[in-house]
């Protein structure tokens, strides 16, 4: 294990110390103390290392990731893994707004809350909420999974393409043109996969969610409805 | 952007520490906005006594005998402190508001910044940490304060452009967002008989608030009806002389921190601004929700 001072050392040596990590490397295992809130802890990492945060971050911790798992033993600011790539980010307390934002892969746990607009615009990464989420979470979310062992804001899903919503408690309110739709066999097979991966599958059951997504309506050009565009 | 902290303390053994565990939280908040910073401190009030701090931009002139000057206009025993551009006459309760009209005449170039038994506020242009030390805010003594560094947008980078914002007797509010009908608001307010110092959207906020509060309302329906009057952006950090509210509008892009202990409830834009506060490892730290109202009171 690589321990490293954030406080002592600082950011952009932390920074460039994890953009060095490329490939196979022998130093696979880092703890970052000291990080006191900093924002843009562990960005942009490339490689198949696990990077254990100790305490609460500020903005954009792990935004861009690939490959990496990073770990945070508190809570996250605002963007956590924003545009994350591939890999997995876990926040063992609560993220602030725009949690997973634009992801296009990996995943992202928070095994507290997420605030609004968690998963915003996500493209492809799948997010697992053990708690609740805010208002207008998966604004625009073109595909992915989001996941919430809890309730969701209001305006869920708002202008949705074709990302997958699992709620398993209330909903506030659906956001434009997002639906509640039947729960089939792949969905639930689906979703005992995320909970298993989002270490939930102690906490709930596939068949306790139900499934919202696109109604399609307002994303696919109608040619009955040209006049009114 | 603008960076607020907040610290309303619980426990009397921390309040001679408020000066320096607020100027700690702001000058972490420096990069939210240096373009100015201010912060508002309130002491335990003593009964029959008040104080006005007023700022001069030509505190040598104004200053040297104001104290003198102010007594005999009002009748009443005046001592004063000076603190760089800022002064804090200490006079009886009930001549609070006579010395305030007073001073219109004996200084005119002067403005009041704060008025009540507790509060005191101290504001310029620069960053956290020179306002600080101009003012020796790490030294002084208090129950609560606030602290503002403020990216300028809805009006001019000047000393009463800066935050706190104080319209009313121990009265303060500061802001981060901006807010799209300050003007017709300002209107109305005027026309009810509220006075303004500057062209700033948060200036009408906090005189909203005031005069809610003149009209009967408690500070958590003063707040409350922000949610539906006030349009824009805003997290509002609010004191009265024993209180200390916060409230984000629906959206809540504003970010927003709180933390609670036994000692203390404390505010920050980022968790970083409250990273070194005493026990915070073990506090109850929670974003606030949106439209949502918060306050305590001692």
């Amino acid at each position: 294990m690589q321990t490293f001072d954030l406080a002592a050392q600082g950011l952009r040596a932390l920074n460039s110390t994890l953009h060095g990590l490329k490939g196979q490397t022998n130093m696979t295992s880092w703890e970052v103390i000291n990080p006191k809130g900093a924002h843009a802890i562990a960005v942009g990492l490339d490689a198949p290392v696990d990077v254990t945060v100790r305490g609460s971050t500020g903005y954009y911790c792990a935004g861009m990731n690939k490959q990496a798992t990073i770990r945070v033993k508190g809570s996250a600011g605002p963007g956590v893994a924003e545009n994350m790539m591939s890999g997995t980010v876990i926040i063992d307390g609560d993220a602030s707004q725009y949690a997973g934002a634009t992801g296009r892969g990996g995943l992202l746990v928070i095994k507290g809350n997420a605030s609004s607009r968690c998963g915003i615009s996500m493209k492809g990464i799948d997010i697992v909420v053990h708690g609740n989420i805010g208002h207008m979470s998966a604004f625009m979310a073109q595909s992915g999974n989001l996941v919430v062992l809890g309730d969701a804001g209001e305006a869920l899903g708002d202008s949705l393409y074709e990302a997958r919503l699992f709620v398993r408690g209330s909903v506030k309110s659906l956001g434009a043109d997002c639906i509640e739709k039947e729960m089939r066999p792949e969905h639930l097979a689906l979703l005992a996969d995320l909970l298993k991966r989002g270490e939930a599958d102690h906490l709930a059951k596939p068949e306790e969610f139900k499934r919202y997504g696109s109604a399609r309506k307002l994303y696919t050009f109608n040619i009955d409805n040209a006049s009114s565009y | 952007m603008c960076g607020i902290v907040g610290l309303f303390l619980k426990d009397p053994k921390l309040e001679p520490q408020l000066g320096a565990l607020l100027t700690d939280m702001l000058i972490t908040m420096t990069d939210r906005g240096p373009d100015s910073a201010g912060i508002a401190i309130y002491g335990r009030p003593e009964k029959g006594k008040a104080k006005l701090t007023v700022q001069s931009p030509a505190p040598e002139a104004d200053f040297a005998t104001l104290a003198e000057d102010l007594g005999r206009a009002i009748a009443a025993k005046v001592t004063g402190t000076v603190k760089d551009t800022h002064m804090v006459l200490d006079l009886p309760e009930d001549r609070l508001e006579a010395a305030r009209h007073a001073m219109r005449d004996l200084r005119p170039k002067a403005r009041v910044m704060s008025a009540g038994e507790g509060i005191e506020i101290y504001k310029e242009v620069g960053l956290p940490k020179d306002v600080a030390a101009r003012f020796e805010v790490a030294r002084m003594s208090g129950t609560h304060g606030i602290g503002h560094t403020r990216m300028a947008t809805e009006s001019a980078v000047t000393t009463m452009g800066a935050h706190p914002f104080s319209t009313g007797a121990d009265q303060c509010l500061v802001h981060n967002g901006s807010l799209s009908n300050h003007n017709s608001v300002r209107r109305v307010l005027r026309q009810a008989g509220m006075t303004f110092e500057t062209e700033n959207d948060t200036e009408v906020a906090a005189a909203f608030i005031s005069h809610k509060l003149q009209e009967g309302a408690k500070l958590g329906e003063a707040m409350e009806a922000t949610l539906t009057d006030l349009d824009g952006f805003f997290t509002f950090v609010v004191g009265t002389k024993n209180g200390f509210g916060v409230v984000r509008d629906p959206i809540a892009c504003k970010p927003a921190v709180m933390a609670e202990t036994d000692q203390y409830v404390a505010f920050g834009s980022e968790y970083r601004a409250m990273v070194n506060l005493p026990g915070i490892d073990n506090a109850r730290v929670w974003e606030p929700e949106p439209a949502t109202v918060y306050f305590w009171e001692r």
